[in-house]
């Protein structure tokens, strides 16, 4: 319902748009009008487009240097086990995880090399026997349950299949962690199209669809090979 | 170009689209709860490897075994430990939350001395020395005997290390909380000749009649007890529960019976005549293993018809009878006593009467029987030489009048140092020590007990927490927490072979606080002369080692130690009948007239009703029929609240000859009528906000009643009265 004064206002307007719309129409025949909304659309939508996927990702992320760099390559040339040398399972099946002092201390007593970071980690660390606060790129949140041996004993995968070719660097990357949630970004993953649930390599993500995916594949269902429950108490107990 | 609202429009709507296509909502979204679920101040226990150190909790009496886990240096769960002698694995909720008392925020973190009212903090050294010089002061003045120590029991290296300090320094008067212990120790005298600990083969019995014990409400040692009564329920063994409420224990029992409360021995003596009637009794015991049989029993026929017994209790004859028979028959029956947790003493003539069930049936130093269990006496220290003011201090009268000539066979009557105190009768105390223990809450008619204290010029509190007797206190010397320290712990509670544990220290110190053992070898050092050459030791851990000698080694590695091959001598397997007296029943303070209702108290495995305050687990498990938002819930026969105009959940005034409390009313057919009841464990005022301020302390409400054969406290209830409000 309108009131009269407005009727009359929508009369009086309706006569000089004829007009314009005519003249439009000869000047630039086909959208004068539906092209500019065509533009600020587009506008709109690159802009937004950039902002989602280039701009926030990097405000996301806030990126952070390991406390000393490790070469991987190199200490593997030297152990005998693989991973397992220095990443190992306790005596009672936990993991152990990243490696403590006590590990390291048997050859790095003394600067091995001439290295920088070598030094660095002698003098810092070893000689203060204060642990290395190593940033850890795989961490899961608390409220999730892992249990390497189920994964590496029992079902016997290799640790790349998650954790990724990380035996072959000979440099450890800039650790970059979500100022939302506090945890590393490899595990929405780096690339573009990771951002997507895309991944080229199965260590590409690891969100909770990558394990429930893989569960999929290698056993049929989504529950624990273990404890046979189903859904959500197979992670998050 | 005009830009009008049009365009502003299709910008937005491309925006939308754009960011809808984008991972910005999605991942916001996404790591919005991820962070809601991991809010970062959440405690979460450290990651690390895991090790496990055997220990022994003293949270309660009940010496179970723990392992503790760690992961570094901090305490992540405790459990019960596997294969222990005393609960095999199995804990209870307080043991289980001792991880929150380590790193309570209530902690007393190094010493303290009150100035003008409030605490500030004062290094060990000046501590120890204050009171050195103040005990030693009092000392010169000829006033040694005018010093008190109280401490939670009177068994272990630290409470015989106060023992002994006050011996050298010249005061008798070394004071301990009694219990259902000291009852049973007391009638061990008269019928073995010595004290004696009460000790049931619980694991072997076949039938078990309960006189108010809490079986699964924290009597004995909770958790052998709890293991007990599963194995009965899986064996098929009778429990009879005798009690005036329907408790957990009695809720689980094979059969219930609901008695006017404090006439249990009376029911006793009633289940005795039907045993002796009917000659159902074991001629063989009888005959040369008791005295005194036939005037006891002609007391009891004389007395305890099961008809008039039943006019007493409230229990039906015919139950009466049953129950004789049943008792008499089985082959290994256990009566045993000891209302709720055991933690208040009973009548000597009443236990007399209730142990006297088990000499009838000769359940009495055999398998699956009642035991008297000896003192542990590992604890053998040279002698020392007392110098003259010390002789002359220990010749003094006890300030409580335990082992006077009225009560010879008493070792302390702590119920009765505030009212000595307060009655300005005989010597002020001047001095006070007090060490696991925390009057101020636990003590009847706990206002009193307050004002006295208040009157010591000089209290020194030894407490790990600042619980009600710290905050009055006038300096403070916190010890370390039992995961932080070396200390023996007896275990006796009930157990048919007592045993030694072990603390150890699963960590280190997280605070300023020393052990208490150490502070008074400390203080005995600097007061030198023969106080300081009567602690030999160089620290604590020495005393201990050198006590336990050759014991020490294995009880570090086994964390406990059997007091083992016990072989009852003979006059421990004997039973001298009483003749029952006049004792019993005792009847509550108060004036039926204008107090028509009786209260009684209640345990619960829920509520840490002793010196340790509930942790905040242990407060979430309190149900809201218990404690709902602060107020306590008074348990009420639906008639006994139609009488007296009450509604449930409505307000009401509740009187005892002691103090009044406004309570909430919760009904509940779980109790006899005339009958009220709440549970202990509540009521704090110190600690912190998960526990001062929450109910009402059942303390304050009740006063002493003295047994007059041992002057213990044995009152088990108080006349009351519930007014609306
Ligand atoms: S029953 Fe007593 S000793 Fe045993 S775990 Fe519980 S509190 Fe500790």
């Amino acid at each position: 319902m309108s009131t009269e004064d407005e009727n009359i206002k929508e009369v009086e307007a309706v006569e000089p748009a004829e007009d314009e719309s005519s003249r439009l129409k000869s000047e630039n025949p086909g959208n004068g009008i539906a092209g500019m909304t065509v533009l600020f659309f587009t506008i709109g939508f690159a802009a937004s487009l950039i902002v989602g996927w280039i701009v926030f990702p990097n405000l996301l992320y806030s990126k952070k240097e390991q406390p000393i760099d490790f070469n991987h390559v190199m200490h593997m040339e030297e152990v005998d086990d693989g991973c397992e040398s220095c990443h190992f399972f306790r005596e009672d099946g936990t993991y152990s995880g990243v490696p403590k002092l006590d590990q390291c201390i048997d050859c790095h007593e003394e600067i091995q090399g001439d290295s920088r970071d070598e030094a660095v980690f002698v003098e810092e660390y070893i000689s203060k026997g204060k642990e290395v606060p190593w940033l850890i790129y795989s961490k899961q949140p608390d409220c999730v349950f892992f249990s390497h041996s189920a994964h590496v004993r029992l079902a016997k995968m290799d640790c790349v299949t998650c954790h990724g070719p990380i035996g072959e660097s000979t440099t450890l990357k800039t650790y970059e962690y979500n100022r939302i949630t506090g945890y590393s970004r490899d595990i929405w993953g780096r690339n573009p199209e990771n951002m997507l649930g895309l991944k080229k390599n199965t260590w590409d993500r690891m969100k909770m669809n990558d394990c429930a995916e893989c569960h999929m594949e290698e056993t049929g269902r989504k529950s624990s090979v273990s404890t046979h429950k189903d859904g959500c108490f197979v992670c998050h107990k | 170009m005009k830009i009008d609202r049009r365009y502003f429009l299709s910008l937005g709507i491309g925006a939308a689209a754009g960011t809808a296509l984008s991972p910005l909502p999605w991942k916001s979204m996404d790591d919005s709860s991820i962070w809601s679920q991991n809010w970062p101040w959440t405690p979460v226990p450290p990651d690390g490897e895991a090790t496990y150190e055997n220990s022994t909790c003293t949270l309660c009496p009940g010496g179970c075994g723990i392992t503790v886990r760690k992961i570094d240096d901090r305490v992540i769960k405790i459990e019960g430990r596997k294969g222990h002698p005393v609960n095999d694995g199995g804990i209870c909720s307080l043991g289980l939350s001792g991880a929150q008392l380590l790193y309570s925020p209530t902690r007393l973190n190094g010493p303290m001395i009150k100035v003008n009212g409030s605490f500030q903090k004062i290094s060990w050294d000046e501590a120890i020395s204050k009171i050195a010089e103040k005990l030693t002061d009092l000392r010169l003045q000829g006033k040694s005997h005018t010093v008190a120590a109280i401490t939670g029991s009177p068994r272990g290296t630290v409470p015989n290390l106060f023992k002994r300090f006050l011996d050298v320094y010249g005061s008798p008067n070394f004071l301990y909380p009694s219990s259902f212990e000291d009852s049973y120790s007391h009638l061990a005298k008269k019928t073995h000749g010595q004290k004696a600990l009460p000790g049931f083969d619980f694991e072997n019995a076949d039938y078990i009649l309960s006189f108010g014990a809490g079986i699964i409400e924290g009597w004995g040692s909770p958790v052998r007890m709890f293991r007990a009564n599963s194995n009965w329920k899986s064996r098929h063994i009778k429990l009879v529960q005798v009690e005036p409420r329907l408790s957990n224990t009695a809720a689980k029992s094979d059969k219930w019976l609901p008695i006017k409360p404090g006439t249990e021995a009376v029911l006793a003596l009633g289940i005795a005549y039907v045993i002796l009637r009917e000659s159902l009794f074991d001629q063989g015991f009888i005959n040369n293993r008791t005295d005194e049989f036939s005037a006891w029993r002609e007391g009891v026929l004389e007395t305890y018809h099961p008809a008039r017994v039943a006019g007493i209790t409230g229990i039906e004859q015919e139950t009466i009878n049953t129950i004789g028979r049943e008792f008499a028959r089985a082959k290994k029956p256990i009566a045993l006593c000891g209302r709720g947790e055991g933690r208040t003493s009973e009548g000597i003539g009443e236990i007399a009467a209730i142990q006297a069930l088990n000499a009838l049936v000769g359940s009495i130093g055999i398998r699956g029987g009642a035991f008297a269990v000896p003192e542990p006496d590992y604890i053998k220290w040279p002698e020392f030489a007392l110098d003259e003011t010390a002789a002359d201090g220990l010749n003094q009268k006890r300030i409580d009048g335990a082992g006077s000539n009225q009560y010879p066979d008493t070792d302390s009557l702590l119920h009765r140092l505030p009212r000595a105190i307060l009655s300005g009768k005989g010597e002020p105390v001047n001095a006070i020590l007090i060490a696991n223990a925390n009057p101020c809450y636990t003590l009847p008619d706990t206002q009193t007990v307050i004002k006295a204290l208040k009157k010591i010029p000089f209290k020194v509190s030894f407490s790990t927490y600042m619980d009600e007797t710290a905050a009055l206190s006038d300096l403070i010397l916190p010890n370390h927490s039992y995961l932080e320290r070396y200390e023996d712990v007896p275990v006796t509670w009930s157990l048919a072979k007592s045993l030694i544990g072990l603390t150890i220290p699963v960590v280190s110190p997280q605070l300023n606080t020393k052990n208490t053992g150490d502070v008074i070898i400390s203080i005995a050092k600097a007061m030198k002369g023969s106080i300081s050459d009567a602690f030999p030791w160089k620290n604590y851990t020495d005393c201990l080692k050198t006590t336990l000698g050759k014991y020490w080694n294995p009880l570090q590695n086994n964390g406990y130690m059997k007091i083992s091959n016990y072989n009852p001598p003979e006059k421990m397997t004997k039973f001298v009948f009483q003749v029952p007296d006049k004792t019993f029943p005792v009847d509550p303070e108060g004036d039926e007239k204008v107090l028509p209702l009786i209260l009684i108290p209640n345990d619960s495995m829920r509520l840490s009703a002793g010196s340790t305050g509930s942790p905040p687990f242990l407060m979430k498990t309190v149900s809201d029929t218990v404690l709902k938002d602060n107020d306590t819930l008074v348990q009420v026969n639906p008639n006994t609240a139609k009488k007296y105009g009450l509604k449930d959940g409505g307000y009401a005034l509740l009187k005892t000859p002691r103090g009044f409390k406004k309570v909430k009313i919760y009904l509940s057919q779980g109790i006899g009528e005339g009958v009220i009841s709440f549970p202990r464990g509540l009521g704090h005022t110190a600690y912190d906000k998960y526990l001062a301020d929450k109910g009402v302390n059942f303390n304050e409400l009740i006063g002493p009643v003295e047994d007059p054969a041992s002057g213990l406290d044995v009152a088990w209830g108080i006349r009351a009265s519930l007014t609306k409000v």
